[in-house]
């Protein structure tokens, strides 16, 4: 049977079990979307976008979505839980294998014209809410992003009214227990105008576990609203994870998207935005990988109409036999007059076996525009290690301390504490750090200078 | 303190260093000068412990120990310290994190506990008077965009806090304005003392009126063609380098052993 075929039979299987399933127009929806994904087929490195990341050992795994997976014990999901969630105050939304978990999840206070849910919850509710987003073509959809929408048994839905700003950061965590092989999400964020809100998008699996997290993200942004949106992935190192981010903003919306990449064994994220006039993004990347595992990070901006501006830094450190892809494309339309976008990409090669494909590509349809983008390889700094070793430091300890730096440019771009300490400290227990203790407690550039460059 | 016997080094395949000879003595303090290019750096690296540098023959006696046997850490904590002619940025790892640092990997060293948070803060800010660098330089970034005569002070701050017992000074006094001049003396007088030693790489007789030097030498193509006192910078202020040329000797005889006689 051929991934097709087994998708869908996946998919005759479970169709009557997904939630929505007696909604006619979600139903055409989820039978649309997987005969588009049957056309395409799974990727293959003949495909341009897939060149560098080769799916095919997912697909011999043959991974299916599980109907409804058996719950793991309640102490052992508590617990992982408690050493996953960020803050007390923010706002937790915790699916289990793909399905929302409302026992094991909190939410805070919210303004009247805020709905947090799952979808699950929402297509039996008000399933009016979602119809639009998900009518056939508006989001730049690939074959995993088809085979989501057919398949995705549930996902968050954080709905804002204009005007509606919720305060704390709402964090979705998507664990994975292992018992369900392939789980296909759905989130759909909408911020109306002058809405306003930070989401932590956070997949987790318990080590050693083999499964397939295949999700998706929609982004709609309306006038003057501002979404900041973090994704942090640490996947169990056995883990497949396909993710897709795609946004929309309107006139003068603002969106943040940062994305953490610590996990699976192969992790492949599109993100992309699309940018209408005044309006403005930032996408910032940080990727870390060893071993055997892979990592790519696809991303466009759309720069479709006039004095929008776009900042992207993505740096990614490779070890081991590890591979890093990143391509980062910025097209700007004919009508984008004063766009301004800035792209960067910076690898740190650990390894004589490390490898890293970067693409930046500009498409300039317009003629008054200032757009810049580089990409640096490089291995650790032979002066700056004998400088720091000059003064005393060990060589692990050196080396530690340029990885580190190298990595926290990224972390001080983000605005969340509690995720900044997280990061820091998972970034540190993987630093050859040596015998000098160095105490990072009070390290670098944080806090006191603001000069993070 | 000192003893630099016969040292000969390369650097990728090319031979820079061909039998220095060099002894130097606590409390003493010597000048190395020489045209460009002739391994003064090269010299200061290889004591430093560079390993891009290949040392081919030769011995570095510190403190009795084989100095070369030593990795730069090694040497750091023994209480040598480098001023680097090029004082390298390191993006994103703050200077005042790297002092701390540095300070602690010495003091433990020695024996001694690690500086609290307070006290090392005090420590610092009693050195940043003394090298005139307002206190916002420590949450910066290591060198980054440092103007040069503000990474010379910074190396001066580092050897300040560090407290060495051989100070190495590479061109710290090139690119600096006649009070950043003094200022640099001022600190680097303040460590003299009769159980530490200063090595001086410089071109201008200037510095050694501010610093005045019980030695002079002249490196030239790898080697020490003439020592002296302090009157011979003089010299070689009226009539450059030009006249020594014929005065290199072979190594083997160590002919321009320094503090010979003293
Ligand atoms: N990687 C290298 N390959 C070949 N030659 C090198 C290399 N690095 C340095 N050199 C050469 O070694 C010589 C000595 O350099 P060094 O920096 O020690 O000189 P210096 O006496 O400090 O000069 P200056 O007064 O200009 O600072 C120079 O001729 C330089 O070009
Ligand atoms: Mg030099």
């Amino acid at each position: 049977m051929n991934a097709i075929e087994r998708y869908s039979a996946d998919f005759a299987r479970i169709e009557n079990a997904l939630p929505g399933s007696s909604i006619g127009w979600l139903q055409d929806a989820r039978r649309d979307a997987l005969s588009r994904f049957a056309e395409r087929g799974i990727p293959t490195t003949r495909d341009e976008n897939w060149k560098y990341t080769d799916v095919s050992s997912l697909e011999k795994r043959a991974l299916i979505a599980a109907p409804s997976p058996d719950r793991a014990d309640a102490a052992t999901l508590a617990a992982s839980i408690e050493r996953l969630a960020l803050a007390a105050e923010y706002h937790l939304l915790v699916f289990v294998d793909g399905r929302y978990d409302r026992d094991l999840s909190w939410l805070g206070r919210l303004p009247a014209g805020a709905t947090i849910s799952s979808m699950a919850e929402v297509l039996e509710r008000d399933p009016g809410l979602l119809e639009a987003h998900f009518a056939g073509e508006i989001w730049p959809h690939g074959a995993f992003g088809w085979l989501n929408t057919a398949l995705a048994a549930d996902g968050a839905v954080i709905h804002l009214e204009a005007d509606t700003v919720v305060e704390q950061p709402v964090h979705l965590l998507f664990l994975a227990t292992g018992s369900a092989s392939a789980v296909h999400a759905t989130n759909l964020i909408v911020a109306g105008n002058n809405a306003k809100v930070t989401v932590i998008e956070h997949y987790a699996g318990d080590d050693g576990a083999t499964y397939f997290t295949n999700a998706l993200t929609h982004i709609v942004i309306g006038e003057n609203a501002n979404v900041a949106h973090y994704k942090l992935q640490q996947e169990s190192a056995k883990a497949f994870h396909i993710a897709g981010i795609h946004a929309k903003q309107a006139a003068h919306g603002r969106f943040a998207s940062h994305s953490i990449s610590l996990g699976a064994q192969l992790a492949r994220n599109d993100i992309s935005t699309y940018l209408a006039a005044g309006s403005h993004c930032e996408l910032n990347g940080l990727y870390l990988a060893d071993g055997r595992r892979h990592v790519d990070h696809h991303t466009r901006i759309d720069h479709a109409e006039p004095d929008a501006t776009s900042s992207e830094v993505y740096r990614g450190i490779l070890d081991g036999g590890a591979r890093g892809v990143f391509n980062g494309k910025v097209v700007v339309h004919q009508d984008a007059q004063h766009t301004d976008a800035k792209q960067e990409n910076h690898n740190l090669l650990l390894s004589k076996n490390a490898e890293i494909d970067t693409k930046p590509e500009l498409e300039i349809y317009a003629d008054d525009v200032k757009c810049t983008h580089g990409a640096t390889i490089g291995q650790l700094d032979d002066a700056m290690l004998f400088y720091l070793r000059s003064r005393g430091l060990d060589e692990a300890a050196a080396r530690s301390l340029l990885i580190y730096a190298f990595a926290h440019d990224i972390i001080d771009r983000m605005a969340l504490q509690p995720l900044r300490k997280r990061l820091e400290r998972q970034l540190i227990e993987r630093l050859p750090l040596g015998s000098t203790e160095v105490s990072f407690s009070e390290l670098l550039l944080d806090g006191q200078s603001g000069t993070g460059q | 303190m000192l003893k630099v016997t016969n040292l000969q080094a390369k650097i990728d395949g090319k031979e820079i260093l061909r039998g220095v000879d060099l002894e130097v003595r606590a409390g003493e303090v010597h000048a190395i000068m020489g045209p460009n290019g002739s391994g003064k750096s090269t010299l200061a690296q290889v004591l430093a412990g560079r390993e891009n540098y290949e040392v081919t023959g030769g011995t570095v006696e510190y403190d009795g120990s084989d100095l070369l046997e030593l990795a730069p850490e090694e040497r750091a904590r023994a209480g040598l310290f480098l001023a680097f002619q090029y004082p390298v940025e390191i993006p994103g790892v703050s200077n005042v994190y790297l002092l701390k640092a540095a300070l602690n990997a010495v003091r433990k060293h020695r024996g001694e506990p690690e500086l609290d948070a307070m006290d090392f803060l005090t420590l610092v800010k009693d050195k940043l008077k003394l090298v005139e660098i307002s206190q916002e330089f420590l949450y910066r970034a290591v060198n980054e965009g440092f103007s040069g005569g503000e990474k010379k002070r910074n190396e001066i701050l580092q050897m300040a806090v560090l407290e060495p017992r051989l100070a190495i000074l590479d061109e710290t006094d090139s690119g600096l304005d006649i009070d950043a001049l003094k200022i640099v003396a001022n600190g680097v007088n303040s460590l003299r003392s009769p159980d530490r030693a200063i090595i001086m790489v410089t071109h201008y007789q200037r510095l050694l009126d501010y610093i005045v030097p019980d030695f002079v030498h002249v490196l030239s193509d790898g080697r020490i063609v003439k020592s002296g006192g302090r009157e011979l910078a003089l010299e070689l202020e009226e009539r450059g380098y030009s006249w020594l040329e014929g005065d290199a000797q072979p190594a083997a005889q160590s002919g321009a052993r320094a503090g010979a006689g003293s």
